[in-house]
Order: structure tokens, then C-alpha cells, then sequence
């Protein structure tokens, strides 16, 4: 078996070594739980088989990339996957804390950075029009307990 | 007749001014998503889908489904006339579309696209309302074995049939289920995969699954690709087909809507390759194939037709069995369980105002987009002005403050963005999200199923091959492999 060195290249490789290492972790983590016996399975037994068989897939799958010699370099979107990330960790930070409106107005700005352009009046515009949408809708119509600003429950 | 009197109680209910309302509401909130390229059918229900919670059953499944099949219309319209497929079911509808409009006969190309996919939604309605119920009878007989192989054969089913690699897709069934098990464990009280956080213990919530797979991974996909070039016809064209045009159309609807009719019920498929099998079908079916590709008006019937019976016959097993063959019939089986229903065939018997409401406001819904579409041709085309830049913020709203929403909780919505962030990786490795989802979903119920069989077979899991029913489910799964493993043994020879 000739092995291309370049293995962070294949998707095959990848995905396999993903599988195998979720796989592994469900498997371990799952040796706390009661395994019981075929006939009465306990709470181990259905997670652990499912590990297994994530190994075997992931295993098979790293051994059919290390083979092929398939191979893209991948390019991977960090910003705007961090960005859209970022913008919903910080609204469900804030928006307990410190109502709807700041909420949703860091949430705009920061998705917005992962764009290809950032038009601030835009983005203004957007967030204001889509705020009182948001108020309307899930204030007023669906009724949700948010408070809009810091204590201001009603306006 | 019984079906007769069935389908009167599920029009008194789908009749009902407050049921309209919503079917109306979920049809063009579908046409308006199928038009918008970029956000697929399956992203506007995970992300709309809590906005449903405070509804009743029957309005938020009707409007729910409305999206569904309200989308497969709107993808249509944007195939004809700028060559985007809203979405991936109406794709191939671009080939002979996009060239229909281009030859000036935009206005049949819709018509005819529009009344193939009435035709097709009426046929696949009344195949529910045939099917369902002696389905669903039949089903009230299956042990714990028919369930766990039909389980079985509708996972693999979906891993194997759909697009994408199978043994990603298998690998993807098993994380799915691995995922759908987290939380505490009905049976034995054992908290499973929580890593002592208080909101795990209910398990990962729906919401955050679809919406953190579907609509986050997609998003981000969007934005590191180049802009879609943006084509835009202003001319709202002639609608009337001519007679000429209707005949030539008419036998294509009838065989794409039969093909569409099986591919829905088989899992897997779904609308994407059944209008894909139509347009073939028809191809070698004509007399001067090389047509196709040129503005046949065939190659637009077919499928439309094809791809709206299939978004209607998937709901068949959905109804009746509660086992979805598609992402988008398993978001609907999550919808059910949410709103406190078990999917199944119980569902026919202990709540037939549910499934023939439901069934009902398809046919009203499809009357409805008709409507829609064919006068307001010209307001959806004018939608696909709205740039990417504008949508994807507010799409990113929707998700947080959606998955918020459901348990007043912002954990969901952290727990949404991880997710987010494994659906990216996960798409960027080839992995089709789709067949996670239905193991998500499928997962307690396959393990409560699996549990009750081995304990009353006495561990013996032979009795799988030994009940008729269950035996068949399970050579059917054979099958599938065998189709899987079959094309890579002749090519490693």
C-alpha cells in the first residue's frame, strides 16, 4: 500500500479520522453506564455499539483516502464561520443580561463582518428594520419574556 | 365511501378561517423561500419552526407543510427565468426551462410548470388520503421487530439512495442516532452524554440539531462561495400556453407525477432525484431527444410534475408510520413530537381530524400556490433583487433567537452555534447532513424498539429473520447494501 503523505488533503482521510475519534469518545464515555446483556440491554449497550460501528466507518473511510490519491486542498471559510459564530455566543450573552434591542444589534454588526462587503448604512438600516421586526414579532405577537432594553420589559 | 366521509372531516377542519390563515401564510412564506436562492425549504422550517410551538397541532403542521410544498413551487420559477434553482428539487428544471425563457415562451414554461405541479400535488394528495389509512391499519400490527427493521431499511435507505458517499452516509445515520440517544434515557433513568450540564438532560434539542446543521453550515458555505451571478428579467412574460403546448405537456405530467408518487415513498430520494428520473425518463421516452436541453416543453412538465408528487407522497410513511424518508419529513416528525404527538400509525385512528385536516389543506394549499404564482409571477421575480448581504444576518437572527426562544434558555442557542460549527466541517468533508437528522430523530425510538425485541425474544436476535413482515424489512436493507457495495466491487476489478 503506497500512502500519499499529503493526508490532510483528503476528505476521505478526514472524515474517517472525524468518525473514529467521535466514535472512540462514545465508546469511552459510555463504559459508564450499565451495559446489561442482549436480552436486557442497559444504557451502555445501544451507545456503545453505535461507537463501534462509528470506529469501523471512520476507520474504513482513512483507509480508503490513505489509498486514493484523491486530493484537494481544502479551503476553509474561517471568518465567516467564526463570524457567525461569534454574533450568536454574544446574543445569547447579552440578551439575557441586557435585552432584545443590544442583542440583536451586536448580533447584525458581527454576522454582517463574515460578508464579503460591510456597508455600515446598511447594516444600520438592517439591524434597525429587522430590531422592530423582531420586537413586533416576539414581543408582541408570540408574547416571549424578553426584556427589550436593560429593565424595560414594555414599551 | 369511507374515504369520502374522511375527506369531508378534513375539509370541515382545513376549512376552518383560522386553518386558512395559516396554510395561506405557510404557502407563501414557501413560495417566498423557494424563490430567494439560498435558503433552502429545509432551513426555513428549522428556523420558522419555533415560531409554530405557540400554535396548535393541526395550524402549525398545516403551515409547516405549506413551506414544504410551497417552496418546491417557488424553486420552479426562479429556474425559468434566471437559471437559479431556488432550491435543488427544481434544478433540472433549468435545462429546458431557462432555455423555454430564453426563446421568448417564459409564460408557458411557468404556466405549464405551475399546472404540472397542481396536477401532481392533487394526484399525490388523493394517493395519502388512499394509502394512509390501510397503511397505517396495517402497520397497528407490527411488533417491536417490524419497527427496528423498518427503521433499519428506511436509515440505510437514506444513507444509500441519497446523494453523496454511502458510507459517509451510514457513518452519518450512526452519529445521528448517537447524537438523538444524549440526555436522560426514558428507560433506566441513566443521563447519557450530558458531561453534568444541567440542559443536557433533556437531550439536544431539535431545533438546535436542524437548525445548527442545516441553516448555520449553510450560511457559512454561502459566504466563502462567490456571489451567484444575478440575471434578472424584468418582463413579466405571456402566461398562456397554447393548445399545442398543453397536449404536448400532458402525458409528460402524467408519468413524471407516477414516478415523483414512487420516488417520495421510497426514503432517500425524495424530490431532488425524483425530477431528476422524470426528465430522463422523458429524454428516452421522445421521439427526437435531442430536444431536450433545448427548450422542450416536455423536460419542464416531467419534472415540476415529478418533484411536487414526491414532496407530497413523503409524507405517506410520515403520517402513517412515523418514519420519515427525508431531512425535511424528519423535521416534521420532530414538529409532531414537539407538539406532544407520536408519530405512527396510531395517528390515522386517535386523530383523524389531524391527518385528514392535514391532508385536506395540501389539496387548498396547492389551490392556493396556483393562485400565488401565476399572476404574481412578476412581485417573486422582483424578490430575487434582495441581496445575499441583507438575508444572511436576518437568517442568523431567526436561528438565535429561534432556538432561544424554545426553552427560554441561551445554552440552545451556544449549543446551536457548536453544532453550527460540525455541520460546516461535516459539509466541507462531503458528509450529507440528511441522513444525521433522521438518525436524530429515529435514534430513542430505535433503541426503545430494539430493547422491547430482545427482551421479549429472550435475547434471540434471530426472530428478526423469523417474522415475515420483519423479514422483508430486512432482506430490503440486504438489498440496499448489496446496491451500495455492488458499483466499488466492479470497479476494483
Amino acid at each position: 500500500m503506497r500512502t500519499n503523505p499529503n493526508l490532510r488533503h483528503s476528505k476521505d482521510f478526514l472524515a474517517g479520522l472525524l468518525f473514529l475519534a467521535i466514535g472512540a469518545a462514545a465508546m469511552v464515555v459510555a463504559r459508564n453506564y450499565p451495559f446489561g446483556t442482549a436480552m436486557r440491554m442497559g444504557s451502555g449497550y445501544f451507545p456503545t455499539v453505535l461507537g463501534g460501528i462509528l470506529v469501523l466507518f471512520g476507520a474504513f473511510l482513512m483507509a480508503r483516502g490513505a489509498r486514493s490519491s484523491a486530493r484537494a486542498p481544502m479551503t476553509w471559510g474561517w471568518k465567516p464561520l467564526a463570524c457567525i459564530v461569534a454574533s450568536m455566543l454574544i446574543f445569547g450573552f447579552l440578551l439575557p443580561r441586557f435585552g432584545l434591542v443590544p442583542a440583536l444589534v451586536a448580533l447584525f454588526f458581527t454576522a454582517a463582518a463574515g460578508g464579503r462587503e460591510f456597508r455600515f448604512k446598511e447594516v444600520l438600516a438592517l439591524t434597525a428594520v429587522m430590531t422592530v421586526f423582531a420586537v413586533v414579532v416576539f414581543l408582541y405577537v408570540l408574547k416571549l419574556p424578553f426584556q427589550i432594553f436593560p429593565g424595560v420589559y414594555f414599551l | 365511501m369511507d374515504v369520502l366521509s374522511n375527506l369531508a372531516l378534513g375539509f370541515s377542519v382545513a376549512f376552518s378561517l383560522q386553518n386558512l390563515a395559516y396554510c395561506l401564510g405557510g404557502v407563501a412564506i414557501g413560495t417566498l423561500i423557494g424563490v430567494l436562492p439560498g435558503i433552502s425549504p429545509l432551513v426555513a422550517i428549522g428556523m420558522l419552526f419555533p415560531l409554530t410551538f405557540t400554535l396548535p397541532p393541526i395550524p402549525s403542521l398545516i403551515m409547516l407543510a405549506g413551506i414544504y410544498y410551497g417552496a418546491q413551487y417557488g424553486g420552479s420559477t426562479t429556474s425559468i427565468l434566471v437559471n437559479l434553482p431556488g432550491e435543488t428539487a427544481s434544478a433540472v428544471t433549468c435545462i429546458d426551462g431557462y432555455q423555454m425563457a430564453r426563446q421568448g415562451r417564459a409564460g408557458p414554461a411557468l404556466a405549464v410548470a405551475a399546472l404540472a405541479s397542481f396536477f401532481a400535488g392533487c394526484v399525490g394528495t388523493l394517493l395519502i388520503a388512499l394509502v394512509g389509512p390501510p397503511l397505517g391499519e396495517w402497520a397497528l400490527a407490527f411488533g417491536p421487530w417490524e419497527y427496528c427493521a423498518l427503521m433499519l431499511m428506511g436509515l440505510v435507505g437514506s444513507a444509500v439512495l441519497a446523494q453523496g458517499d454511502a458510507v459517509k452516509g451510514l457513518a452519518m445515520v450512526a452519529l445521528g442516532l448517537l447524537l438523538g440517544i444524549a440526555g436522560t434515557d426514558v428507560n433506566s433513568g441513566t443521563v447519557r452524554y450530558a458531561f453534568g450540564v444541567l440542559e443536557l438532560m433533556d437531550g439536544i434539542g431539535f431545533t438546535v440539531i436542524a437548525v445548527g446543521l442545516f441553516a448555520v453550515a449553510e450560511i457559512v458555505m454561502n459566504l466563502e462561495s462567490r456571489e451567484p451571478r444575478q440575471v434578472f428579467t424584468d418582463r413579466v412574460p405571456r402566461l398562456m400556453p397554447s393548445g399545442e403546448d398543453l397536449k404536448q405537456a400532458s402525458w409528460p405530467t402524467v408519468r413524471g407525477t407516477a414516478v415523483g408518487a414512487l420516488f417520495g415513498i421510497l426514503p432517500g430520494t425524495g424530490p431532488a432525484l425524483s425530477s431528476f428520473a422524470a426528465w430522463m425518463l422523458e429524454k428516452k421516452l421522445a421521439r427526437d431527444p435531442s430536444r431536450f436541453g433545448k427548450g422542450a416543453i416536455e423536460g419542464v412538465a416531467a419534472p415540476e410534475a415529478a418533484n411536487n408528487a414526491a414532496a407530497q407522497t413523503g409524507f405517506i410513511p410520515t403520517l402513517t408510520l412515523g418514519i420519515p424518508g427525508s431531512a425535511v419529513m424528519a423535521l416534521m416528525v420532530g414538529a409532531m413530537i414537539m407538539q406532544g404527538l407520536t408519530p405512527g400509525p396510531g395517528v390515522i385512528t386517535e386523530k383523524p381530524e389531524l391527518f385528514w385536516g392535514i391532508v385536506a389543506s395540501m389539496w387548498i394549499g396547492n389551490l392556493m400556490l396556483l393562485v400565488l404564482n401565476l399572476p404574481l409571477v412578476g412581485l417573486w421575480v422582483r424578490l430575487l433583487r434582495v441581496p445575499y448581504r441583507w438575508l444572511f444576518p436576518s437568517i442568523v437572527m431567526f436561528c438565535a433567537l429561534g432556538n432561544y426562544s424554545v426553552n427560554n434558555n441561551a445554552v440552545d442557542v451556544y449549543l446551536c452555534a457548536a453544532i453550527g460549527v460540525l455541520g460546516y466541517v461535516l459539509a466541507k468533508l462531503e458528509c450529507e447532513p440528511a441522513p444525521l437528522l433522521l438518525g436524530y430523530v429515529l435514534g430513542p425510538l430505535l433503541e426503545e424498539h430494539l430493547r422491547r425485541a430482545m427482551l421479549l425474544a429472550r435475547g434471540d436476535p434471530t426472530t428478526f429473520f423469523t417474522r415475515p413482515i420483519s423479514l422483508a424489512f430486512m432482506l430490503g436493507t440486504a438489498l440496499l447494501l448489496a446496491a451500495m457495495i455492488a458499483p466499488a466491487l466492479r470497479r476494483s476489478r
